[in-house]
């Protein structure tokens, strides 16, 4: 059978406000339900500007939330915190779109409160040590936040596609 | 695996501004596979879809000014199989290259009649088909006289993390093509071509509309080899 190569990619652009938000989108759960975590970050560019039309998706087994950045770059989500597995502690998928990047990118949330299972996952030991903690949500009174370095010092790990 | 990096852009394409700033300069990380791209995708269920989200013509009270077109074509996977019950997004600028969106400061005309954002799921054939119409052209500030040729804007789930995509739909003969970065930020021509449209007499509806067609293959691979 003949490979057929895949579509390339394109910049989701500027102008996506009217079609891919929707309403509750940042909530997988409702945000006062019991279990539900808010996590809270900025998305910041290599001079450290905020982001302000970057549009991120989050997702684990059946959760997903989108939310779009304000101008501030600021996102938000809820979400309940997904299991771990054997080799493989509890995370969020996240992908991240914007103007300017031609290709999405991919990266993944962990929990500050899981340093033993953090230390035994499987992708996080792929991860070079001195950067893996761009990986891992710190903990802000009940919030969870996680901000997406783009390029620079600290930039957040993103994962090959 | 070769996924044909050739035929993807870059992260960093200086040519087009915004990627100076914005492209990771660290290497990225590889995970296994069956870590990371096979697995299952997001359950896009919560994205509200209706089956009028397809005509972006029929959102308001009258129709928006413009060439009526339709698009459509199959979404399928790298070995040619069809992505069934998939949602498709797709937005796009009015026929005077207008945005709805706030932050399009272009001054071309809004229409009342036009929002420019559909949804499709596909079907059991990996089939989508939207009615709306052509966008225009409209000029960026990336440099000096910078047009974005006429294009329609794709957002795909597919079943599997890997198999994401947000990509752009280009119309056929457009002499903007070459001169613009995002579409030209693709090294190789034929992955260039493949994001350009057909026009199709046979999608083509008489004395109606003009038909495009424009087929998408996702990444990803069926995990069992069909016997036949």
């Amino acid at each position: 059978m003949t490979r057929r190569r895949p579509t390339p990619s394109q910049t989701v652009g500027p102008f996506f406000g009217m079609a891919l938000p929707f309403a509750g989108g940042p909530d997988a759960v409702p945000s006062q339900a019991r279990g539900a975590i808010r996590i809270e970050g900025r998305v910041l560019d290599g001079a450290g500007t905020p982001v302000p039309d970057a549009l991120l998706e989050a997702w684990s087994g059946d959760q997903f939330a989108r939310s779009r950045t304000d101008p501030e770059g600021a996102f938000h989500f809820a979400l309940r915190k997904p299991d771990g597995s054997r080799g493989s502690a509890p995370h969020f998928e996240l992908t991240v779109f914007a103007r300017g990047l031609l290709r999405h990118l991919a990266t993944r949330v962990y929990f500050p409160d899981e340093a033993e299972a953090n230390a035994a996952d499987a992708a996080l030991r792929r991860v070079p040590a001195a950067r893996r903690h761009t990986l891992v949500a710190r903990r802000d009174g009940a919030v969870l936040v996680f901000d997406v370095r783009l390029q620079g010092e600290d930039e957040t790990v993103f994962f090959a596609i | 695996m070769d996924h044909g990096e050739d035929l993807e852009p870059p992260y960093l394409y200086p040519e087009y501004r915004s990627t100076v700033l914005r492209a990771p300069s660290r290497r990225l990380v590889q995970l296994d596979p069956e870590w990371f791209h096979r697995l299952p995708g997001p359950a896009f269920g919560r994205v509200p879809v209706d089956p009028g989200d397809a005509d972006l013509t029929r959102r308001h009270r009258g129709e928006p000014l413009g060439e009526r077109i339709i698009i459509s074509g199959r979404v399928l996977d790298e070995d040619g199989r069809p992505v069934r019950h998939t949602l498709v997004e797709v937005w796009q600028a009015n026929a005077a290259g207008r945005y709805l969106d706030p932050s399009d400061e272009h001054p071309a005309p809004l229409d009342p009649n036009f929002t420019g954002a559909g949804r499709c799921l596909t079907d059991g054939d990996g089939r989508y088909r939207f009615v709306t119409v052509k966008p225009g052209a409209y000029p960026w500030k990336n440099h000096e006289n910078a047009w974005r040729p006429a294009h329609v804007h794709f957002s795909l789930f597919g079943p599997e993390l890997g198999s994401r995509l947000v990509t752009q739909m280009y119309f056929p003969g457009d002499p903007l093509h070459r001169a613009d970065p995002i579409l030209s930020s693709i090294p190789d021509p034929r992955g260039r071509r493949r994001l350009i449209a057909d026009f199709d007499f046979d999608l083509t509806v008489p004395e109606w509309a003009l038909g495009y067609r424009w087929d998408i293959v996702l990444r990803g691979r069926a995990a069992t080899p069909r016997e036949t």
